[in-house]
């Protein structure tokens, strides 16, 4: 018999409170090598605190275990996707080469980096722009490049496409599908049904901050849907 | 008192030189203590945005309290620590540009921190995950923050200068408003008024107001571009 995908990334009945508010409860899944994982949940569900909770940036209870990648042998290097993208007041280029630095490479491979990231996302020509004025499309853009220039093995994207215009949805939609082509295994929150269904190969369902539904693409919106997520999903498909 | 203003401004006009040596030292030592307490309240300031302990709430109470701190206060506490039986009294500095930088230093330092505490931690809240999702310590996102908000920054440095070269108590203490070595504008500004040679301090008043209202006009513009920089991000 052969072994599914490594694992990557775990969580064992984690939780995490936001102030007085218990924003995740009880929450365990395994999240293996190769994934493309869609979280779906109306507002409040607790997506964004579980994408947080997944990169280690949220104090949490329970348990979160990040294992090696096989066969490298090595932490698996992490990125995250913001909904509004946080730049720098800098401009294109410098934003690729601070997130760089803050990893600790050398000036050599920040410059072979920056330059590899400009060509694969087609800035290399806004380059010198200010980072700030650029669209909120080619801002996102900027933001997926930073996060991959870092080389990451795994990726969280909040809701990348909410504040974006058709066509720059479907620029960035794109882009991540590409990722997920070149291998690396993402976990995007997003209440776009179409969007999970076309670039996802799991989806998990949130309510009230726990874990109501996991189940592959396919079966999540085939004939019969895990039960938990079925009034979710009548309720947004009434919109369609 | 239309005769000392003519006076006056032949004094500014006539580039007189007691007016100008005391406009220099004016600047030269407001200048020094901005740059003395923008090291210290800009790094102030910043880890407090980021620092959680024990005592992190009193500690920021305090620094906000020494916003409103009396000159002279600052000048009575610098005076006894720089006075021959002081602690730091073997420097030998009181009486000194070097004292009265010191005294406006400590003045503006909470002035600064306050004002990058704020400013650094509304800066967190916008974008401290990015930075900390990208590989940055707390107190590293915070000094980033101080190079996204330099505009900002060079705003709180700009007041701190103003507040810096208009004070009088503290300087009139440590410096002791010696002609042509520790008097400056406000000092000068007092004592010819006493004196009663309403020309010389009218002169030095013009100038004193030209040069806050010139930092005024700074701050404005920065502010402006500060502003205008985030009106294009939203």
């Amino acid at each position: 018999m052969s072994a599914g995908p490594p694992a990557l990334l775990s969580l064992h009945d984690a939780g995490v409170w936001l102030g007085t508010v218990r924003a995740l409860d009880a929450v365990s899944l395994t999240l293996h090598r190769g994934e493309r994982l869609a979280l779906l949940g109306s507002n409040g569900s607790g997506k964004t605190t579980l994408l947080r909770l997944l990169h280690g940036l949220l104090p949490h209870d329970g348990a979160r275990r990040l294992h090696d990648l096989q066969p490298e042998g090595r932490v698996p290097r992490l990125a995250m996707l913001f909904q509004r993208p946080f730049l720098m007041s800098l401009n294109v280029r410098r934003n690729l080469q601070l997130a760089l630095w803050l990893q600790g490479l050398p000036r050599g491979e920040r410059a072979a980096r920056t330059d590899a990231a400009l060509q694969r996302f087609g800035m290399a020509g806004l380059a010198a722009r200010a980072a700030r004025e650029l669209s909120g499309g080619q801002q996102q853009r900027l933001a997926l490049a930073r996060a991959w220039a870092l080389g990451p093995d795994l990726l969280f994207l909040d809701e990348p496409t909410a504040s974006l215009d058709p066509g720059a949805k479907r620029e960035v939609e794109s882009l991540v599908a590409s990722l997920g082509d070149e291998g690396i295994t993402w976990v995007m929150s997003t209440h776009n049904l179409g969007q999970a269904k076309r670039l996802a190969t799991r989806v998990i369902y949130l309510e009230g901050g726990r874990l109501q539904a996991d189940a592959p693409v396919q079966e999540f919106f085939g004939d019969r849907p895990p039960a938990a997520a079925a009034a979710f999903l009548r309720a947004e498909n009434a919109w369609r | 008192m239309a005769d000392s203003l003519s006076l006056a401004l032949q004094l500014i006009l006539g580039a007189d030189r007691e007016l100008l040596g005391i406009v220099a030292l004016s600047l030269r030592v407001s200048a020094a203590a901005c740059l003395c307490g923008a090291l210290l309240g800009l790094l102030l300031g910043a880890w407090l945005a980021v620092a959680r302990f024990p005592g992190h709430r009193v500690l920021v109470w305090a620094v906000n309290t020494l916003l409103a701190l009396p000159a002279v206060v600052v000048g009575l506490l610098v005076y006894l620590l720089l006075s021959r039986s002081g602690p730091l009294g073997h420097w030998g500095l009181l009486f000194t540009p070097s004292a009265m930088v010191v005294a406006q230093a400590v003045l503006v330092v909470p002035l600064i921190a306050a004002l990058t505490r704020r400013l650094v931690g509304d800066a967190l809240r916008e974008g401290g995950d990015q930075l900390r999702s990208l590989g940055a310590g707390p107190l590293m996102a915070a000094l980033l923050m101080l190079l996204h908000e330099r505009f900002a920054v060079m705003t709180v440095l700009l007041t701190a200068f103003g507040r810096a070269i208009a004070e009088v108590g503290a300087v009139m203490i440590v410096g002791g408003n010696i002609a042509g070595v520790t008097r400056v504008m406000t000092t000068a500004i007092a004592l010819e008024t006493s004196k009663g040679d309403l020309p010389l301090a009218l002169a030095l008043g013009l100038v004193l107001l030209g040069v806050v209202g010139l930092v005024n006009l700074a701050v404005g513009l920065l502010q402006g571009r500060s502003a205008g920089e985030r009106e294009v991000f939203v």
